[in-house]
């Protein structure tokens, strides 16, 4: 081991703390200094500003991002809503300041009370929050009698308002009051409690974008706690402005068609994937969960058997019927099962093992080839395309439109569907799939579950020629101040390869579903404007029956869920629609119209 | 076995020093936790309380032991400290936006509180051996430059710049105590100057904001402006003999934000006026004098480095917590020893204590 006193001595050693001492004493010396100052010079000050604790902190809420569609139009805003607080400490006498506020609020004195106890904060500077948004005249009578109200307090603060009540309510979403768990995680890290922040839909999806900073000041009170000064601010910074893909005009109208209805319409652009329209029916009014509803309205909401609360447009999902007949169709040409000279004969009926699969029309088509098929729908026809198919053949196809996976759209809890192949049947029930089973598959029924998004998406593709492009509802978002922070542009999810001539051919059907007299829209053509599409109507599994298993009346209700999916014009679209109407029953009878008059809307003005 | 002179050369000084402090310190935090009729914060008295048992414990077992058995092991402890840290990136608790705490069972710990010791005796160990008159050159300080920077990028992450500072500012006295060649000093110096601007560009615009919070607190009166506003207000509302105990309004009224931790003295100072906060100020310069006369009197070059460590240690957070809530100083989360609420600095202030009694009562054995 070395000797260290070979290389330094004791002595050295106390030289170098000297230095230390001295700089040590030296800051003792400032801070005993600055005690000093503070105490004694300015003792009588500070005493007498901290016996009034007269140096207090605000919030200033920052207004949230307005919502507007892809014309600018406001959909939702803010409106200041006037809330009263108490200071307990400077709400003195209590008892004659709380009776007096009651007869102004049109409120017993013990209810503000019982109020007042539930949320009293310790210490007494903390303003307890009495009753909220009380309207202008309240607002008024209590700024007039101010004096006879010390440490009553009337603050305002911007409040979420749609403006159109429950328009677009499943796209714009709801706001609720922050959770537990919520202000726990690092998102909400400028939250506090009793915060309200976006709970569903955009409110939700976009809650970081809309949500400003919290500003504040720093006040001076007087001895009643009313401000005599203002010492400092920061100003809040309101959240940013989301501008929508929705056309209103055209959301409007589909809410309206939907009105009385259970069910959704979509609508989306062909060649960039922007969302036109999303409606979806029973409807909520979001106003009502800012100003907080009462418990029968909240357990109507939720207790409601149409399920108000649900974006079916998203969220549900529904066996496709029919509509499916147009990936049949296109697997079996692209898997060379058919051709467009393919015929089979369709007497009513298909058997298949000991059993008959029904057509939906019982005297038969005759013979059909695949644009008759289509175009009136036939079942038996695509029985015997789905047999030989199987059931992964079809699923490669309906997985290339989308089917069977969520579309990546920005709303909460979308539907992803379900699209069966055979290793799946395998791995949920462990028994294997049966050949029977690829007829239902064949004509969308079975385990196959789609959202409407995602027909309309279909429609969608098939319209624009075989590109999927994802969509999207949110056009771009820029600051209050107007600089643009996210522009939204089409993406292209890729191209489904398909043969020109037999995506032609199925798109010839397509618009002989509508523009034949024997198509199974005939009844919703436009004049004067092709589209194309094709009818749907999916079996309700759970249709009750007739105990001796009769139709009896029972089974009228629930009736079968009506499809129709569409695009127009039928060259060059510009709209592609999907409608779903619950216990509609007939996709011609009962969407096809809702789609037809979409288009119409649409188009009106915009024909080519 | 034990030697009697331990027992003779205890430091009886240290410890009562030491003893006046503690009191003084849960007086303050008595008024602190039971200001307006309670709430539910007058548990943290009973908690406290119990720090200070095992800080007692902790005490004994750091002055028992022979330091010069910290010279053989002090890297084992620092390892241990960075990863306790490194544990805390990982899977540390989320409080009020930083990750500090480690959840042990029902406690949590603080390691960047007790990273500071393990810093400490590392440097103690690593200069006794190189240490010359004549000062340090350049490449014999790549080894300490190391040794600090580890734990205090650690702590930046947290994030935690008050701690990381403190660690920063307790090495470089260390540093300089044991001396750096002139020309050395001086190169250091000047490049240092000149890389600030260098680093100031690439800093992102929100660092540049925190670091322009942190020099000056005006900019946010919101948080830290505010919290200064108010502590000035009770710390000169205390004049001179004070309110009296439990009589602060400003604390009383929850006027002051995280009164039992780093906003401590403004309790105090409220409560007992010039008197009380003098007399505090005095017994902390006196336990300071103390340490340095400790380290004076050890004849073992890691002894006195190593009381130096720890008195500046104190040092360093006595004057930047109580600048701080006197406004001198920029608010930054220091806590004042032996004040301040939080088991990770009752147990690291006692141990510290603990290595000064143990280099005071060994301070003619280092021969052996």
């Amino acid at each position: 081991m070395r000797n260290y006193l070979e290389s330094v001595d004791t002595d050295w050693f106390n030289q170098r703390l000297v230095g230390v001492l001295v700089a040590v004493v030296l800051a003792f010396t400032v801070l005993s200094i600055r005690l000093l100052y503070l105490q004694l010079f300015e003792g009588r000050e500070l005493r007498r500003l901290s016996e009034i604790n007269s140096i207090r902190l605000q919030d200033i809420d920052a207004p949230r991002g307005m919502i507007c569609d892809r014309n600018g139009t406001t959909v939702v805003d803010n409106r200041p809503a006037f809330n009263v607080y108490i200071i307990l400490k400077d709400a003195k006498p209590i008892d004659e300041t709380v009776a007096r506020l009651g007869q102004l609020l049109n409120e017993s004195p013990e209810t503000l009370m019982a109020t007042i106890q539930e949320n009293r904060k310790r210490g007494g500077y903390t303003p307890v929050l009495l009753r909220e948004d009380i309207g202008r005249d309240t607002m008024a009578a209590i700024e007039v009698h101010k004096f006879e109200l010390p440490g009553v307090q009337v603050r305002v603060s911007p409040r979420r308002h749609y403006i159109y009540d429950t328009h677009a309510a499943h796209l714009l979403g709801y706001m609720g009051e922050i959770s537990q768990e919520e202000l726990q995680g690092s998102p909400f890290d400028d939250c506090k409690g009793g915060d309200f922040i976006g709970k569903f839909g955009i409110e939700k999806a976009y809650e970081a974008h809309l949500r400003g900073k919290r500003g504040g000041r720093q006040v001076e009170v007087n001895a009643t706690g009313q401000v005599v000064r203002v010492l400092k601010t920061v100003p809040a910074q309101p959240g940013q402005n989301i501008f929508l893909t929705i056309d209103e005009e055209l959301q409007k109208r589909a809410e309206a068609l939907l009105q009385d209805r259970v069910g959704a319409a979509v609508a989306v652009e062909p060649d960039t994937g922007r969302i036109l329209a999303m409606a979806s029916s029973p409807a909520f009014d979001p106003n009502l969960f800012v100003t907080g509803m009462t418990r029968d309205q909240w357990n109507e909401l939720v207790s409601n058997p149409f399920r108000p609360l649900e974006n079916k447009a998203t969220q549900a999902e529904y066996p496709p019927a029919s509509t499916y007949k147009i990936v049949t169709a296109l697997a079996g040409l692209e898997e060379k099962v058919i051709d467009a000279k393919t015929t089979f004969y369709c007497p009513g009926f298909y058997k298949y093992g000991n059993r008959a699969y029904r057509c939906w029309k019982k005297s038969g088509h005759g013979e059909v080839d695949l644009v008759k098929a289509l175009a009136e729908s036939c079942d038996v026809y695509f029985y015997q395309v789905g047999e030989a198919l199987g059931v992964d053949r079809m699923a490669k196809y309906a997985r290339a439109f989308g089917l069977g996976a969520a579309t990546g759209i920005s709303l909460d809890r979308e539907g992803k569907g379900l699209i069966p192949t055979s290793d799946w049947k395998k791995k949920r029930f462990g028994v294997p799939w049966q050949g029977g089973e690829n007829l239902s598959i064949a004509i969308g029924q079975g385990f196959n579950l789609v959202t409407p998004l995602q027909m309309a998406s279909l429609a969608a593709a098939v319209g624009n020629g075989g590109t999927r492009y994802s969509p999207y509802v949110i056009e771009k978002i820029q600051t209050a101040d107007g600089v643009v922070t996210f522009q939204n542009s089409p993406r292209e999810d890729g191209k489904i390869k398909l043969h020109a001539e037999n995506l032609a051919l199925v798109r010839q059907a397509l618009w002989q579903v509508v523009n034949d007299p024997k198509g199974t829209a005939w009844q919703s053509r436009i004049q004067g404007l092709h589209f194309s599409g094709k009818t749907g109507t999916a079996q309700v599994v759970s249709m009750p029956k007739a105990s001796d298993g009769s139709s009896g009346e029972i089974d009228a209700l629930p009736k079968d869920h009506a499809w129709f999916v569409a695009y127009a014009p039928s060259e060059n679209p510009k709209i592609a629609i999907s409608v779903i109407i619950e216990h509609g029953e007939h996709g011609s009878s009962a969407a096809a119209p809702v789609a037809s008059a979409l288009i119409q809307a649409y188009l009106g003005d915009n024909q080519p | 076995m034990i030697d009697r002179r331990l027992v003779e050369y205890f430091d009886w000084w240290m410890l009562a020093l030491t003893a006046a402090i503690v009191t003084a310190g849960l007086v303050a935090l008595y008024s602190a936790v039971n200001a307006g009729g309670g709430g539910g914060q007058s548990a943290l008295f009973g908690r406290q309380l119990i720090w200070y048992g095992l800080g007692m414990m902790v005490m004994i077992t750091a002055f028992i032991i022979n330091y010069k058995s910290y010279e053989r092991w002090g890297h084992l402890f620092y390892l241990l400290c960075i990863g306790l840290l490194i544990a805390v990136l990982l899977i540390g608790k989320y409080v009020g936006g930083s990750k500090r705490w480690l959840a042990m069972g029902p406690m949590s710990i603080q390691p960047s509180e007790i990273v500071k010791l393990a810093v400490i005796i590392m440097l103690a160990k690593y200069y006794a051996r190189v240490v010359r008159p004549d000062g340090l050159q350049l490449r014999e300080l790549v080894t300490p430059v190391i040794i600090i920077a580890i734990p205090f990028v650690l702590i930046v992450r947290q994030p935690d710049l008050g701690t990381a500072m403190v660690v920063a500012l307790i090495a470089a006295s260390m540093t300089l105590y044991v001396k750096i060649k002139r020309g050395t000093l001086i190169g250091l110096i000047a490049s240092g100057t000149l890389a600030v601007p260098l680093v100031w560009m690439f800093l992102k615009g929100y660092q540049k904001q925190r670091i322009l919070t942190f020099l000056n607190p005006d900019r946010d009166p919101l948080g830290a402006g505010y919290h200064v506003i108010q502590s000035k207000i009770a710390i000169g509302a205390g004049m001179i003999s004070g309110k009296g105990f439990l009589k602060g309004s400003q604390n009383s009224l929850d006027f002051l934000p995280e009164q039992h931790t780093d906003f401590i003295f403004s309790v105090l100072a409220e409560e007992w006026g010039l008197i009380g906060a003098g007399f505090v100020l005095l017994v902390f310069l006196l336990l300071i004098t103390w340490g340095l006369q400790t380290a004076q009197r050890n004849r073992d070059p890691f002894g006195t480095i190593l009381a130096v460590g720890v008195t500046t240690m104190i040092a360093w957070q006595v004057f930047i917590n109580i600048g701080m809530v006197m406004g001198l100083l920029p608010v930054v989360g220091v806590t004042l020893p032996f004040f301040s609420y939080g088991g990770s600095s009752v147990i690291t202030m006692m141990a510290g204590v603990g290595l000064l009694l143990n280099v005071s009562m060994r301070r003619f054995m280092f021969e052996k």
